[in-house]
């Protein structure tokens, strides 16, 4: 517990800080001590200033907080659900689907298209690839072979995807392809009171599944005999997955490996798999790397951005490499 | 006479298209246990997965505390049924003591925080069944036997009068096989638990067994360790494959080598 405890203080600070970070770093200058102002409500000196940071910077911190925290908490879900150390959102292809959506609406629309008409194609395309997923559990009962499952649903909507991109027109195409290199600065102010609640509102069942997760560690057979209502559990727990992984799809663009990646920092962290402290320390892991995602993503200093898809898989696939190399050694595989 | 746990009358178990065992008659007492001894495919896992509420009885009635089985909701069952199975669990990462509170669950509210009652309990379960030097290791680390034990304390906690063990020696060395049949007796007649448990070691079930009961294509024949013995009632069990029981040595053989 003391352990759990430590890292909760550090990661939180690690959050704040990097969370201050990208507010104060962007390819305007603005000094420090102008940037605390702003958001202590004073008028600054420059007015252009308290628009980047009130409408662009803050906006974007807060997206990429909680986008990291939401497909972190995803990912493990899944893991714990499938008792597989590598399932995630996009290995499973359920951020595909959410694509699927998202290229759907996009494309149709030719790039213009509303809050809620984005989020709700994209959590029908996550929760239809979960169902199939699912599905499929019940004959497929290697986990390897179920994320082969996963990346076979991935192409054949890829294939869906490019198809829809032949047929639209170029400005459409043009606004998929640049929401598909992933971005946090895609919630403006006016969505992100949106954007946080539905967030909130999956971290919120994630949480309060916690008990039925521990019990699923043991396997179905034992979870149900300790209690749990298997279907219902696992129904709730699907939901909350589709619910984040399509809120974050829609508006970040499809982010790779933070879901599948992020769980297992933790459970290295905290060298246990209890989701009462792997739940938060995953929930502020996953935050601190989207952070350290955004900050790395602003460093051409020329106003342009490296695409977040570029940067995550640095971070992220070397986890993966480390943890499959160490399976033998690390103890929640065994 | 100790109260009747577990009692079913004419009970047929397996799938909807395939009867495994048909018009089975039993009934388990508390503070006793029982080996549910037979050839692969008999039956025997069926029947713990029946009587465990895993999968619903064909015909039949079975009764657990007096209770028709199929009256029980998850939750009220998981107070009254602890099950050990021979699953691969994905727990190496919770210390033994965390794995050994899961068992109370059923009784720990929405947030499953565990109170000094539970602590209580966990503590003497895990003094109990020989395991609470390793109570802050992961579950990882402990060999097969231990994690056997680990898997008991867990259904232990449970505070259910019904314990029922699907193989639980199975994959083990003779020293683990002896320590967990002998303390699963002891804890039948200390804890007053009835615990039915499938196995292949007959000698270890001759051994420690309260009764036996013996599964054929035929049926179940249910006894008392040494009456079953002293009326040479072993023989059933597999003279399909032409296999009889040796009561000098206490062991099946083929008739040849005996």
């Amino acid at each position: 517990m003391q352990k759990t405890k430590t890292y909760g203080i550090a990661l939180t600070l690690l959050v704040v800080l990097l969370a201050g970070s990208c507010l104060l770093f962007g390819s305007a200058d603005i000094p420090c001590s102008e940037v605390i102002g702003i958001l202590a409500g004073r008028t600054p000196t420059n007015e252009s200033w308290a628009f980047i940071v009130l409408q662009s910077r803050l906006p974007q911190t807060l997206t990429a907080l909680l986008c990291g925290a939401s497909l972190s908490v995803a990912g493990l879900m899944l893991q714990t659900v499938f008792n597989n150390p590598l399932a995630d959102p996009s290995i499973l292809g359920i951020s595909s689907g959410a694509n699927l959506g998202v290229a759907f609406v996009l494309l149709a629309g030719g790039g213009m298209t509303s809050f809620v008409t984005t989020l709700s194609a994209a959590f029908v395309g996550a929760m239809l690839v979960l169902g199939v997923i699912l599905l499929l559990s019940g004959f497929i009962k290697s986990n390897v072979m179920l994320l082969i499952a996963g990346i076979m649903i991935g192409y054949l909507i890829s294939s869906a995807i490019s198809l829809l991109n032949f047929l639209a027109t170029s400005e459409g195409v043009h606004s998929f392809i640049i929401w598909g290199m992933g971005n946090f600065g895609g919630v403006d102010v006016e969505r992100l009171p949106w954007y946080s609640v539905v967030c909130l509102v999956g971290l919120l069942m994630a949480v309060s599944m916690v008990k039925p997760l521990n019990a699923l560690l043991l396997g179905q057979r034992y979870a149900e005999n300790l209690g749990v209502n298997l279907r219902l559990t696992r129904s709730l727990l699907l939901l909350a997955t589709g619910l984040l992984t399509a809120v974050t799809t829609a508006f970040c663009g499809p982010v790779s490996f933070i879901g599948l990646a992020v769980p297992h920092v933790a459970r290295l962290l905290l060298g246990s798999s209890n989701h009462q402290v792997l739940m938060p320390i995953t929930m502020l892991c996953g935050s601190a790397v989207a952070l350290l995602c955004n900050l790395i993503c602003m460093i051409p200093a020329d106003g342009g951005m490296i695409p977040l898809n570029v940067v995550t898989p640095m971070f992220g696939a070397p986890v993966v490499l480390f943890v499959i190399m160490n399976q033998k050694k690390i103890q929640h595989f065994n | 006479m100790e109260p009747i746990v577990v009692q079913a009358e004419g009970l047929s178990v397996g799938y909807p298209k395939r009867i495994v065992q048909r018009s089975l008659s039993f009934c388990l007492r508390s503070g006793t246990m029982a080996c549910l001894l037979g050839a692969n495919g008999v039956g025997k896992s069926t029947l713990l997965r029946t009587l465990c509420g895993a999968q619903p009885a064909l015909e039949g009635n079975v009764k657990v505390m007096d209770k028709p089985l199929g009256n029980y909701s998850s939750a009220g069952l998981s107070r009254v049924v602890g099950v050990v199975l021979t699953d691969k669990t994905f727990a190496g990462g919770l210390t033994v003591r965390e794995l050994v509170a899961l068992g109370r669950q059923p009784h720990t509210g929405f947030w499953g925080r565990l109170h000094r009652h539970d602590n209580q309990i966990i503590d003497e379960m895990l003094q109990r069944t020989g395991i609470e030097r390793k109570q802050h290791c992961h579950v990882a680390e402990l060999s097969d036997g231990e994690r056997q034990k680990a898997m008991i304390a867990k259904a232990l906690v449970q505070e259910v009068p019904l314990i029922i063990l699907d193989e639980p020696t199975a994959f083990l060395d003779v020293v683990s096989r002896i320590e967990i049949m002998t303390l699963l007796q002891t804890l039948a007649h200390e804890q007053h638990k009835a615990i039915l448990l499938s196995t292949h070691d007959v000698e270890q079930a001759l051994l420690t067994a309260d009764e036996l009961w013996l599964m054929s294509e035929e049926g179940i024949t249910c006894g008392d360790t040494h009456q079953l013995l002293d009326r040479h009632g072993m023989d059933g069990l597999f003279a399909h494959q032409g296999i009889v029981f040796d009561y000098d040595h206490l062991r099946y053989a083929k008739p040849t080598t005996l």
